[in-house]
């Protein structure tokens, strides 16, 4: 940056905007999620039934287990969960 | 000239500043280590910058930058361990915003083929622009509280000064010149942090200059 005049100054602080506060908050849950997810699966891998509950609507089995189906969360189960 | 100058000179750091005092390496070499209130401030420092990559300069639509910032978070994550330079965080998820974001067009150019070419890449300069802006933002949070508040809710958050005065508790009629004497140190700090080629520029302006967003 050669010049350090204040409109430039005032212009480049506007141009990085916060990110939607919710992507922030998913991104910075990331390592509970991790966990989360490597529990469940582990769980669907020694638990036929469970497994078969999830597979059959993840939504309502995370539910039941008390677990919030945060986008995150789903997008995860669905890429490691056992087929 | 205002009797009282508040502008946060003696405001004590938050504790969740502490993390934010950390060098890029630093706050690398603790998430490594576990430590996920280091890993919030990763996230926290660079959301920003992700995000203007993504919808600033290849202007993608907000599903598809949400997608491409959820992207290169768990990837980051992923391969922190991967990192060869510690110090070398911001180009690589620069690197890594940019190169998702050209598979997403990608990606939509082939599930909705037309004549239309992949949109251009941004060019360098826009980039650039960013990673001047990124300086900007290290070095405003290098100042007391109160200034960093005010000028990035103004500049980066476009709240009015009625807003900025109802948040902050000050009287609507001071946001204008507080914000002047804030831009001052910010461009006093921002100099010693990063001379220009010829050492100090001042650049043009007398103190309390209007300012435009």
């Amino acid at each position: 940056m050669s010049g350090y005049d204040i409109q430039r100054l005032a212009r480049l602080i506007g141009m990085l905007p916060p990110a939607p506060q919710g992507w922030v908050e998913a991104a910075q849950e990331l390592p509970r999620a991790r966990r989360e997810v490597g529990q469940i699966v582990a769980r669907a891998e020694a638990d036929a039934e469970f497994r078969r509950a999830l597979m059959a609507d993840l939504e309502a089995a995370l539910d039941a287990e008390g677990v919030e189906p945060t986008r995150a969360l789903l997008d995860q189960l669905r890429r490691h969960l056992p087929r | 000239m205002e009797a009282a100058r508040d502008d946060g000179e003696t405001a004590p750091r938050r504790a969740a500043d502490l993390t934010a005092e950390l060098s890029d390496a630093e706050l690398v070499a603790r998430c490594r280590d576990g430590d996920e209130a280091a890993w919030r401030e990763l996230v926290d420092r660079f959301s920003r910058y992700v995000y203007a990559i993504a919808v600033q300069a290849f202007r993608l639509p907000l599903h598809d930058a949400e997608d491409v910032f959820q992207d290169v978070f768990a990837r980051v994550y992923e391969r922190l361990d991967s990192l060869r330079d510690d110090d070398a965080l911001r180009p690589w998820i620069a690197q890594l915003t940019r190169r998702l974001c050209i598979d997403r067009l990608r990606a939509g150019t082939r599930e909705q083929p037309s004549e239309e070419e992949l949109p251009d890449r941004p060019g360098d300069d826009v980039l650039g622009e960013l990673d001047d802006a990124f300086d900007v933002h290290v070095a405003l949070a290098g100042l007391p509280n109160n200034c960093r508040d005010i000028l990035d809710r103004f500049f980066a958050q476009d709240e009015s000064y009625r807003t900025i005065g109802d948040a902050l508790s000050l009287p609507a009629g001071t946001i204008a010149s507080r914000i002047s004497r804030c831009l001052d140190k910010l461009r006093t700090a921002f100099e010693g942090e990063n001379p220009g080629p010829e050492g100090r520029n001042p650049g043009p302006g007398p103190s309390g200059e209007q300012v435009t967003r």
